[in-house]
């Protein structure tokens, strides 16, 4: 195979729209004012759940000054019924809302006031009054136990229960066992912006600006919730102000701001609120994961048992796979998986930023950490006595595993001393501790067509769907096209975030890269194509080009390209075929983290001090952007660790701590200087960039290292997440 | 409706507002200067860091009512013409934003930060051993980055402040 | 918001000729209880504009306009030289941002952060009178351990006037019809008992004008803030403290806990244990045991009762140079 050249991929360069990101002319949908001014809508939400509203009185509302309409079940426009198709997927299903007079969940929308302004609909939205007959509800999955199903799938992980070989009699004969339950809290991916959408119809064509990470499901689930034609609609989302999962689809907002703007005749702009955000965009879930873990004498598994119990949202079919990790991580002769959930009336749970790694790989580093404790086996040094050669479910090869080489590396790199005695380490009065973990993710490529336009003058336009939700997606598309025309970045203009432009997969999954990045190569490869028949047509033999200003530099001339392109310009397009890319080989990116705390001995407050991770993400293709997102997924493996939990007082079924006061993710000064290794690599079998995902890959075993560190520090094992002082301070010593 | 006269980025705007409209709203809405981001509406975030008399405040938490007569820059202000500030420059050097749109917020936040480090005044963390970089990260604590930019938000201010001293 | 009229007073003297309304000055939590229609005034008196604002050396001592922002008071220098816990519980608060527009009477008067207390659909006595306390058997890591009652278990979430309160500030106000009286800032704040919508002991219209700072404050100070997140987090629990050590005894000896209770807390009880003594951890971890004697957790905050003796204790470790009376 061909590597692709590269003097512009795999550069720090700076990104495209850096400029109008630093000047505020980087336009997110809040940002879009159209020529017929939009009404602003507010959500009022459902102050109890399950039940049915018994009343629900919106005259003072609708009599408040300023207000346009009042949507609700009562006078929303028709929409297909909540779920169907039954077929689609959760990202493309109805999300019909304000549907009959049921309440699903606390918080759920049961109006939309719309107004002039933001706050004369703000006031008004205080005068609904509604009365709810509240039912029975299910919230806790934990105390609910007894009622937990298999769902019909996972995200991200092909089975949903695997079990190889005799994990009773392998983990009977253990010599050493970890057999403990782990708790993760529920969070929220809570980015910067919160979810917004201006809609407005012109007749029955329907044009919505909102923040969204797969443009392409969005106009789906438009589709199938409004029951109009695909082709009807326009999504339009230049810029996503984070999404971290919770953009994948489209949520609350965005279908009360179609409903209205068709009620009322106008655009609408409906921007959730921050508590909006708490229950009207998913969440993940909480979870409890049962480990059983056994090792012989020499510190060789031989049994892992993981399972995972979590809520899932009724009539929304979505469940995480935190043992999916579990599955590719160590050779072991017997491995069982469970993954249970309780169908509960809460509001939606969905993909958060490494669903299943993030929580999966926390529990369980840290469970493995335990084990090699009990083995008395340095854990660095267990995990590379662990490292299998093939995947340990499967028996199929991985394609290109570079674990052992990221934990070598790391051990090297952070000065790693293997493990000190717990407690034994004192700075002053605090208590210092180092602790490590392995990270695993998925690597994937997704289906992607992009379209390429050069100009006569020498300009390249590239269109695609992909969104930009902070990754780098502008830039790198920049890098990919410059080097695979030849041709200098700034003469590249990258287009994205609008639905006529070609279907990619979008945001997610740490495949946007390699998706978005594959189709846009294969389309300038078409234009090399293209351009060289036409000069080979006018009697010139080459077969490589560039291009320089308005001229294709040829190894022995250069040809105006207005001698081969027309004043219209030349489009090609280029698509992504996954199936070409899937030798039957287990496709992940990996990497080792390495983390030291301190934790005050008075307080039990914990800070931590360093965070190294080394990754191997195979082609790097922007050392800047990719060294930015590995550092943001290492501080949510901190929010996961230290900080973040979405608390739910399970009488209700409300989330409590509906702001960021109280829903704490990391400040500035909750992070250290953070340092990140990106393996220099290759991977031939992913893709034809080389490249593998990384997005996702800074969370995982981030948290779990931090957590190991914690118990070296303090000889303190917390097995539930995040860890807090409290969860400290009956063991630490008085003063 | 209420009459008030506040300055933007050196332009005075006189204008007719409902006594709500909050300092932000008046801004992004009122004066559709759009930079500034709204985030949580409750001054927890940071997003809407403007700066008023010289000071950095959440524009989320005041009234436009209080700010009659100020003198307000926001991040469409920053920039001399086409100069950018010494800090827009820095922050996409070091790639101190990714999905960009806490970045004005950071941005005034920081150019005020600068004034703040003149003008002597103190943090929760000063003293004769801090390290410099632990000064900024304090200070620049008002402004969540969901992205994880903070290292190189820290970076660039620093490379910025560092060439200031 | 419910819509208001604004109006703004031109002068303390002005007072009573204005008309009445809830008074505004930095707004940082008015405005965001207003957004959420938990405070739903008529009208605003801006306050921010009518002087008050200067800070003055008087004989010894501060006097400190109720306008003068917490980034200025913080950054004072003859608070950052003769009250620094009080420069330090300010600078710990909220952010820069936050602390450029917040005012030390407003400080005083912020409101509690008991999430029932925020959520309208909750029961919360404070908010709502009579609806019932949600917390008590709810998410109450955050609430009270000391003085709390069966109607209101939520805490002040002031760090300033913790250290206000330990350093035996004086409150001044104004009333409508021109009265002025002085509250020492020990008393400002009620605890909650079967009137927990009543913060603090002001009289409707009365007006907080200035805060003094008292004549030789004890020379050893310090204020510590235990927070989950590193900065721009409400305190956990926090401690100011003030004393003075002279021929090895200890005198004057203030202690203030925020974070435990609906007002500062004022540790009495310990303070008098410790005064005239020998510092030393023993007696320091027993003067504390004595104050958490009635000290009662409702299940997420138990933690608290633990936490906060240890912090005040590493506090006055630090301040008396006592060795740690290690395990």
């Amino acid at each position: 195979m061909n590597r692709p050249s590269s003097s512009i991929v795999g550069t720090p360069m700076d990104r495209v729209d850096g400029l109008a990101k630093v000047t505020g002319q980087a336009c997110y949908a809040a940002d879009y004012r159209g020529d017929r001014g939009a009404a602003e809508g507010y959500i009022v939400e459902a102050p109890a759940a399950p039940g049915r509203i018994v009343r629900l009185d919106v005259e003072a509302a609708e009599q408040a000054e300023g207000v346009i309409a009042v949507i609700t079940h009562r006078n929303a426009p028709r929409q297909r019924p909540h779920g169907m198709p039954e077929d689609a997927g959760r990202f493309t299903q109805s999300h019909a809302l304000l549907e009959r007079d049921r309440v699903r969940y606390f918080g759920e929308p049961i109006a939309l006031v719309v107004a002039e302004t933001l706050e004369q609909a703000r006031h008004a939205a205080k005068l609904v009054e509604v009365e709810i007959d509240c039912g029975e509800g299910t919230f806790n999955p934990f105390e609910n136990a007894a009622s937990a199903v298999k769902p019909d799938s996972l995200d991200g992980a092909d089975q949903v229960d695997t079990d190889k070989g005799d994990f009773d009699t392998e983990y009977a004969g253990s010599d050493h066992r970890v057999d403990a339950d782990y708790h993760t809290s529920a969070q929220h991916a809570a980015a910067m912006e919160p979810h917004t959408t201006v809609a407005e119809w012109d007749g029955d064509d329907l044009t919505v600006h909102m923040a969204i990470q797969i443009v392409s499901s969005a106009v789906e689930a438009f589709s199938n919730t409004l029951g109009i034609d695909k082709e009807r609609i326009r999504i339009v989302s230049p810029f996503t102000g984070g999404g971290f999962g919770s953009k994948l689809g489209i949520h609350n907002e965005a279908v009360l701001a179609a409903l209205a703007a068709k009620a009322v005749d106008r655009p609408v702009r409906v921007v959730q609120t921050r508590r909006n955000l708490f229950s009207n965009a998913p969440h993940r879930s909480r979870h409890r994961q049962k480990l059983q873990l056994g090792a012989d004498k020499k510190g060789r598994l031989k049994a892992i048992r993981h399972a995972s119990l979590a809520a899932m949202a009724r009539d929304y079919p979505f469940a995480e796979a935190p043992a999916s990790p579990t599955r590719a991580s160590y050779a072991v002769p017997a491995l069982r998986t469970t993954h249970r959930v309780v169908k509960a009336d809460i509001p939606k749970v969905d993909s958060m930023r490494a669903p299943g790694e993030a929580i999966g790989t926390l529990t369980f580093e840290t469970a493995i950490d335990e084990l090699a404790e009990a083995c008395g086996i340095d854990p660095v040094e267990f995990r590379l006595r662990n490292e299998p050669d093939a995947d340990p479910q499967t028996g199929k090869p991985f394609a290109d595993r570079r674990l052992a080489e990221c934990l070598r590396q790391g051990a090297a790199d952070f000065g790693w001393q293997g493990r000190q005695a717990p407690g034994s380490r004192r700075q002053g009065r605090k208590l210092l501790g180092c602790g490590m973990a392995t990270a695993i993710r998925p690597n994937q490529l997704n289906p992607a067509e992009a379209e390429a336009h050069l100009t006569p003058d020498g300009r390249l336009r590239v269109r695609l769907d992909m969104t930009d939700i902070g990754t780098g997606s502008y830039t790198i598309l920049t890098q990919i096209a410059a080097d695979a025309l030849s041709i200098a970045p700034d003469r590249v203009t990258v287009e994205l975030g609008d639905s006529e432009f070609p279907e990619t997969a979008g945001s997610g999954g740490s495949f946007g890269a390699a998706s978005s990045g594959s189709a846009v190569y294969e389309a300038c490869r078409e234009m090399v194509e293209q351009l060289l028949s036409r000069l080979n047509e006018q009697g010139h033999t080459v077969n490589s080009v560039s291009i320089d200003g308005d001229r294709v530099m040829t190894g022995e001339a250069s040809v105006p390209l207005a001698t081969l392109i027309d004043a219209g310009g030349l489009t090609v397009t280029g698509e992504i075929d996954p199936d070409n890319y899937d030798s039957g080989e287990k496709n992940y990116s990996y990497g080792a983290q390495f983390a030291e705390v301190e934790v005050d001995a008075d307080t039990g407050e914990i800070r931590l001090r360093r965070l190294l991770g080394v990754f191997d993400a195979g082609r790097i293709l922007n050392q800047k952007t990719a060294r930015s997102q590995l550092m943001g997924g290492m501080i949510f493996g901190i929010g996961g660790a230290l900080l973040e939990q979405s608390l739910m007082d399970d009488r209700y079924g409300s989330f409590m701590n509906r702001d960021f006061a109280e829903y704490h993710i990391a400040v500035n000064r909750d992070v250290p200087d953070l340092q990140v290794r990106m393996l220099a690599g290759y991977s031939e079998k992913s893709n034809p960039l080389g490249s593998k995902g990384l997005g996702e890959l800074g969370i995982c075993g981030a948290g779990p290292a931090i957590a190991n560190a914690v118990y070296e520090a303090t000889g303190i094992r917390v097995r539930k997440f995040p860890i807090h002082m409290e969860d400290l301070l009956p063991s630490l010593p008085r003063s | 409706m209420k009459a008030i006269k506040i300055t933007v980025n050196g332009r005075t705007h006189e204008a007719g507002i409902d006594s709500r409209r909050t300092l932000l709203d008046f801004i992004r809405d009122t004066l559709n200067l759009t930079g500034t981001k709204k985030g949580c509406d409750h001054g927890q975030c940071g997003a809407c860091t403007v700066i008023v008399n010289g000071r950095r405040i959440n524009s989320c938490l005041s009234l436009a009512l209080s700010h009659d007569g100020d003198e307000v820059t926001t991040v469409e202000g920053l920039a001399e013409g086409d100069e950018l500030h010494p800090l827009q420059r820095a922050f996409i050097d070091h790639d101190a934003f990714q999905c960009g749109f806490c970045t004005p917020g950071q941005l005034c936040s920081a150019a005020a930060l600068l004034g703040e480090f003149r003008e002597g005044l103190p943090s929760a963390v000063s003293g004769s051993h801090t390290p410099f970089v632990e000064e900024i990260r304090e200070r620049m604590s008002g402004n969540l980055c969901r992205c994880g930019a903070y290292n190189h938000i820290v970076d660039a201010i620093a490379a910025v402040a560092g060439e200031k001293r | 918001m419910k819509p208001f009229d604004y109006h703004r007073l031109a002068s303390e003297e002005a007072l009573g000729k204005m008309e009445a309304g809830r008074y505004l000055a930095g707004g940082t939590n008015l405005i965001d209880l207003m957004k959420h229609q938990i405070e739903t005034p008529d009208a605003l008196v801006d306050v921010t504009r009518a002087g008050m604002d200067t800070i003055t050396e008087t004989d010894g001592g501060l006097m400190v306009g109720s306008q003068v922002t917490n980034t200025d008071l913080a950054s004072h220098p003859a608070v950052r030289r003769d009250y620094p816990v009080l420069s330090s519980a300010l600078l710990s608060g909220a952010t820069q941002q936050l602390r450029n527009k917040a005012t030390t009477g407003g400080n005083f008067l912020q409101r509690t952060r008991c999430q029932y207390f925020y959520d309208t659909t909750r029961a919360c006595n404070k908010r709502a009178p009579g609806s019932g306390c949600d917390a008590l058997e709810g998410l109450n890591r955050y609430h009270a351990i000391l003085g709390a009652s069966e109607h209101c278990i939520a805490v002040h979430p002031s760090d300033m006037a913790v250290a206000m309160a330990a350093l035996d500030a004086v409150v001044h106000t104004r009333k409508r019809d021109g009265e002025t009286r002085a509250i020492p800032a020990t008393e400002l704040h009620r605890l909650p008992g079967d009137r927990p919508d009543i913060d603090h002991v002001l009289e409707d219209g009365e007006l907080i004008t200035s805060v003094e700072l008292p004549v030789r404050p004890p020379r050893l100070q310090a204020y510590r803030k235990v927070r989950d997140r590193a900065s721009y987090a409400f305190a956990v629990v926090s401690a100011a403290v003030a004393l003075d050590v002279d021929d090895g005894r200890m005198r004057n000896v203030r202690i203030a806990l925020g974070g435990v209770a609906h007002k500062p807390w004022r540790a009495s009880r310990a303070e008098e244990m410790l005064e005239g003594q020998q510092p030393s951890a023993e007696l320091f971890d027993r003067a504390m045991d004595a104050e958490m004697a009635e000290a009662k957790g409702q299940g997420h905050n138990d933690f608290k009762i633990r936490l906060a003796p240890r912090t005040v204790v590493a506090v006055l470790r630090d301040l008396t140079e006592v060795t740690e009376n290690d395990e």
